[in-house]
């Protein structure tokens, strides 16, 4: 059994100011997009994992501060039905 | 009285945290991450700088170092342990203190001398400066030290008194919670403040009040 390939997405919890997000909002209109609000900036980790069932334990333990952080976790498909070469 | 001050790839205060702690009339001795062993240390500084290059999140990777979890577990037993900036990151990191340091609320790098009022007032451990309330000149440098936790653990981190140093009125320089600068675990053994005592040690830097929290440590009978 191969390695799964999986996706992280890691972001500031509702309600945690995230002046990332807000510096990201301040500058689109100047650049002509009018309109865009609650931008919210986070992580993305790709990763692929021999035992997937233990990734909520690993995001909980480094790749998210659970208290501060939301992550989620997505499959994307086997590692190993990808191809191996270029 | 020996203090140990870890080092980390990426450390860049620990030279001056061990000058700080010698001047306090202790000894020293840097303390490198893959070390296991801290028999014969009474003390420990977990320093500034930007530890394993703060890859994550600050302070993230280095909580697993076998140093840390040497700190873990003296910190259990009641050794002092300062937590300076980085360090502090890195203690809210292992769920050594309360909370967790985020991103300046402006997103600028903050580099100046700030007061701090120092207001230790929990348990014995923790009571590190020899006057409850007195105010410290202290220079802070840190572009992620807005403080943050959530308003009950906030309510009750005042009640316990674990508070330990607070940003004087008007001088936050980062949108921490409640002003908060530094906060104690429930012992009171444990501290960690963003701002940097172990820079305020000699009068040829202005001021000499950051000695004060090494030299109330370094004074305090050993307990571990």
């Amino acid at each position: 059994m191969g390695a799964v390939r999986a996706r992280v997405l890691i972001r500031p919890k509702q309600g945690i100011l995230d002046p990332q997000g807000k510096a990201v909002e301040r500058a689109l209109p100047a650049l002509g997009f009018e309109g865009v609000e609650h931008v919210r900036v986070g992580r993305m980790v790709e990763l692929e994992a021999e035992d997937p069932a233990r990734l909520p334990e690993l995001c909980e333990k480094l790749l998210a501060n659970p208290l501060i952080e939301d992550f989620e976790i997505e499959e994307i498909d086997a590692a190993s039905s990808a191809p191996t070469n270029p | 009285m020996r203090w140990g001050i870890l080092q980390f790839p990426g450390s860049c205060d620990e030279r001056d945290a061990v000058r700080a702690c010698e001047l306090s009339g202790a000894e020293a001795r840097l303390v490198w991450h893959e070390e296991r062993d801290l028999s014969g240390i009474d003390a420990i500084v977990v320093p500034g700088g930007f530890s394993y290059g703060d890859y994550l999140r600050a302070g993230a990777i280095a909580r697993f170092s076998p140093a840390m979890e040497a700190v873990a577990e003296r910190a259990a037993a009641g050794t002092p342990v300062l937590g300076i900036c980085n360090g502090f990151q890195v203690l809210c990191e292992a769920d050594l203190l309360p909370g967790a340091l985020l991103r300046n609320e402006d997103l600028r790098f903050v580099c100046r001398q700030i007061d701090l009022i120092a207001a230790f007032s929990g348990s014995e451990g923790g009571k590190s400066c020899d006057r409850p309330d007195e105010t410290l000149s202290i220079p802070a440098k840190h572009g992620e030290g807005r403080y943050w936790a959530p308003e009950e653990m906030l309510d009750e981190l005042e009640a316990r008194g674990q508070v330990a140093f607070r940003y004087a009125p008007g001088q936050n320089p980062n949108g921490s919670a409640r002003d908060i600068a530094g906060v104690t675990n429930a012992a009171g053994n444990v501290v960690g403040l963003m701002p940097h005592p172990e820079h305020a040690v000699d009068p040829m830097t202005g001021s000499t009040d950051g000695l004060r929290i090494f030299s109330a440590i370094s004074s305090a009978p050993a307990n571990a």
